[in-house]
């Protein structure tokens, strides 16, 4: 049996690097939940973004926090974008799924042919910063992460539900139709959402730029992970999904802590599977 | 026997067809070739594997790789491991992800709210933790499986034309599995989930079993041929096992080829295999996944039901059909009612149902007779349609009991109900969207009456078409009838299951006074063929006209029940319908 200490740094760690599943996941939840379209080719922007900002920074070296303020307006544009595609041919949430996958390959080809196949790694003065709180360490990035994810969750989640505009969208995802007669001007919202969601891509690329290692075949080895958390943090709700995340987080580090590294995706599909079987009265 | 061209060419080509590519390996061709041709196969019988419970019944799995995989390593570690010979591990590779299969679709299928994506979703997480369990315990261990020393029994003169010859023998085998349930009971019951499940179960289709059926189907397949492929591969490792190309593939290629054919998907999987193959031998591999998603998406926007029913929509373009002539026979409809039987068919003894905190039937007890017509009649709330929900079977009771015929029905599965000989139709029509008229009705007349002969139920869903006002539109589908039309297409499939009771929610809600005149004169007709109707309608002049009884629901209570004259006259009946004031 590990230390207490061992435990409670694996516990912070978990929470920590949730905190990047959450921030993935509020953009999936968002569309989803109140536009009804699954978009696969979240993982491939976030990535996308995650090698512009890295090629910025090796070549150019442009700071991650100016290359950020570009990429995520860009990410915006592109999310747009790819509404209005669902919009002009009338995607369903199974076509907008298949499309995305889709995009999401096209994406990786792409790349894979500018960048190759190989591990890239943005050295920054960032990634070996931690602050030490009693007998714990905890890396600035991570924490950055978190306070920014937990920032964007709670603006989120605010403007949903107090402002007009939010809670036009939230009732645009009930009944399109029934919005529509009240007033609703639901497909520019729905382009504002998507754009926003794929700008949280944006800026979940940056951080990934700054602490993990790219490579094109990882786009897909979020995914599971964040769809789980998507599902459990309850569709539409971006402080949900960051919660979600977090728990998922800590609950993979303390498996790795405990029984061995290889056993932690269990975790998360695990609590997946319990959740849709217990079928809670909150999801 | 008579030659029939039309239908006697095709089976001689798929004869041909068979035989040339079974004999291929004795060509002794360069290995390339019966290993590209091994791959067509292999991704032929796995997606078609799949669409038998994705396509037909649209439950969207993309856990195929879990099945699939199982089928690997079960081969592989009983032959490499435990020195069974290579064929004999192919049922076991088989029967173990047939069974996962029963052991998910068990769970996971009695959830009511469980659709589409959550499926889907639960489907890819079952993959990742079979995956994580097979490398961390002995299955893999983590080094893989290598099948080098495993004989590989000499079926042709070389190993790779053995290995072509399973991978074909599976091919033919599933696509034979996916047109006999294309044509069978269950595929008719499949395609009834597909488009309205609820409606399906309440018809008669066992949807529970059914699914479950498909999915260990479409499971047991997977497996089989991840069983040959583990030969074909060699060495197995986890992560090329359990790869997410496989659902996706298999699911891309099910989608461009269409999902609810039977042979939709071979022709997709051979399309994207051939595509794939060129790039990659090529040397383009990367240039050929791209475009394989550039395929995908301009499938999806522009042929969302895939190739084949969009070519079948073309060909049927080109060729008019030639006007059949719609003869159709409707027996004369013997208007003198029957005189009311004592026989109580219905009995219904302190029904309760409770949603949550709200109370929608609160302890109702009724008789119905045989051969009567009895209104049920109410304010909004008042419980009626719950009432017909409970007795159809869609809820089950709270409390109390329902009795048809004396046989305790009020916690027995709606098919079950349906069965015993009890047919509803729905306030909002809910026909099958993507089955022609006659389909909608000759599913019914299938599921909900006695066994008979296809071509008997054939003439009398004919029949029952003829006799609600719908000949000459067999072959629409149901999105080209009008409001009118679609509501006795729902009269159609309740009486084409010929039931003992017949269970009406507002058939005349929406109809003009013409059309409610025909219905009215339908609803007669019905009961003087011999059924028993309750009915719900709030058109009072109908209730008036038709009933022989009429009942009064009140908060999910018998607030009122006796002859319809003397009814409408209760000023306790006025009183909850239009307020104390009016009651004097």
């Amino acid at each position: 049996m590990p230390s207490v200490t061992l435990l409670g740094q694996a516990l912070i760690s978990g929470v920590l690097a949730g905190g990047l599943y959450g921030l993935l996941a509020m953009g999936l939840s968002l569309s989803w939940g109140l536009l009804r379209l699954v978009n696969l080719s979240h993982f491939a922007l976030a990535f996308l973004a995650a090698y512009i900002v890295y090629e910025l920074g090796t070549n150019y070296h442009v700071e991650p926090w100016w290359s950020a303020a570009m990429v995520v307006p860009a990410m915006f544009a592109i999310g747009a974008g790819q509404h209005w595609l669902f919009d002009r041919f009338k995607v369903n949430e199974l076509g907008s799924l298949l499309m995305t996958f889709s995009f999401a390959v096209i994406l990786e080809v792409a790349i894979q042919l500018y960048w190759t196949a190989d591990f890239r790694r943005y050295e920054t003065e960032y990634a070996t910063r931690s602050l030490k709180v009693g007998p714990f360490y905890i890396p600035v990035l991570d924490l950055t992460l978190c306070i920014v994810a937990g920032a964007l969750a709670w603006g989120t989640w605010l403007w949903l539900r107090q402002t007009y505009v939010g809670k036009a969208l939230r009732a645009a995802a009930e009944d399109p139709e029934i919005a529509a007669a009240y007033g609703v001007n639901h497909k520019k919202l729905a382009y504002l959402l998507s754009g926003i969601g794929a700008a949280y891509a944006g800026v979940a690329g940056t951080f990934i730029a700054l602490i993990a290692t790219l490579a094109p075949a990882q786009i897909w080895t979020y995914l599971g992970v964040v769809f789980a958390v998507v599902i459990i943090g309850r569709l539409g709700n971006p402080l949900g999904a960051l919660l979600a995340g977090m728990l998922i987080g800590a609950s993979e580090s303390l498996a790795q802590a405990v029984l061995s590294p290889a056993w932690s995706p269990i975790v998360s599909f695990s609590v997946l599977i319990v959740i849709l079987l217990w079928d809670p009265e909150w999801l | 026997m008579a030659v029939n061209p039309a239908r006697d060419l095709p089976r001689l080509a798929a004869v041909i067809g068979i035989g040339v590519f079974a004999l291929l390996p004795m060509a002794k061709l360069p290995a390339f070739y019966d290993s590209f041709l091994y791959l067509v196969f292999f991704w032929i019988s796995l997606s078609t594997s799949w669409t038998l419970l994705s396509g037909f019944a649209g439950y969207f799995s993309l856990g195929h790789a879990a099945f699939f995989g199982i089928g690997m390593y079960a081969t592989a570690v009983l032959s490499a491991k435990f020195d069974v010979p290579f064929l004999l591990t192919l049922p076991v590779a088989a029967a173990i992800p047939a069974l996962l299969a029963v052991g998910i679709g068990a769970v996971v299928f009695r959830l009511r709210r469980l659709r589409g994506e959550l499926f889907a979703l639960l489907t890819l997480a079952v993959t990742f933790v079979i995956a994580t369990i097979v490398l961390n315990t002995p299955i893999d261990g983590g080094g893989g499986i290598v099948m080098s020393a495993v004989p590989l029994p000499a079926i042709m003169p070389t190993p790779t034309g053995s290995i072509y010859a399973l991978g074909f023998v599976l091919c033919v085998g599933t696509l034979a599995i996916a047109w006999k349930v294309a044509h069978s009971r269950l595929g008719m019951g499949l395609f009834a989930i597909h488009d309205d499940e609820d409606v399906a179960e309440a018809k008669g289709v066992p949807t529970f079993r059914y699914k479950l059926s498909a999915f260990a189907l479409s499971a047991g397949i997977a497996g089989a041929v991840g069983g040959v492929h583990a030969m074909y591969v060699g060495f197995l490792t986890v992560s090329g096992t359990f790869e997410l190309t496989v659902p996706l593939y298999v699911v891309l290629m099910s989608v461009i080829g269409g999902s609810r054919s039977w042979f939709g998907p071979a022709i997709g999987a051979a399309f994207i295999t051939t595509l794939l193959y060129a790039f990659i031998s090529g040397g383009e591999a990367m240039i050929g996944r791209a475009l394989v998603g550039v395929i995908l998406i301009v499938a999806i926007l522009w042929l969302p039901d895939g190739l084949v029913p969009a070519l079948k929509k073309w060909l049927a373009r080109r060729r008019p059909a030639i006007a059949k002539p719609a003869i159709v026979h409707v027996a004369p409809v013997v208007a003198t009612a029957r005189p009311l039987g004592e026989r109580v068919l219905l009995q219904v003894r302190g029904a309760a149902k409770r949603f949550g905190g709200l109370q929608a039937l609160a302890g109702v007890d009724l008789d119905v007779r045989e051969g009567e017509i009895l209104g049920l009649v109410g304010p909004n709330g008042s419980g009626k349609t719950t009432l017909i929900n409970v007795i159809s079977g869609f809820y089950p009771l709270s409390g109390g009991t329902i009795t048809i015929d004396g046989a305790e029905i009020g916690h027995v599965p709606a098919h079950a109900i349906a069965r015993r000989g009890v047919a509803r139709t729905y306030q909002i029509p809910r026909p099958f969207v993507n089955m022609t008229v006659l389909d909608n009705v000759i599913l019914a007349a299938t599921f909900g009456g006695p066994p008979r002969r296809a071509a008997d139920i054939r003439d009398e869903a004919l029949h029952w078409i003829g006799f609600t006002g719908l000949a000459g539109k067999e072959d629409v589908l149901p999105a080209g009838l009008n409001l009118h039309e679609r509501k006795f297409l729902e009269l159609a499939r309740a009486l084409a299951a010929k039931p003992k009771l017949l269970l009406l929610d507002e058939v005349l809600s929406g109809l003009n006074p013409a059309e409610v005149d025909n219905a009215i004169r339908l609803v007669r007709a019905i009961r003087a063929q011999g059924a028993t109707i309750v009915f719900v309608e709030h058109l009072m002049r109908a209730v008036i006209e038709l009933s022989d009884r009429i009942a009064v629901l009140n908060e999910g209570k018998l607030f009122a029940l006796g002859a319809p004259r003397d009814v409408m006259r209760d000023p306790r009946v006025v009183s909850i319908y239009l307020g104390k004031a009016y009651a004097a």
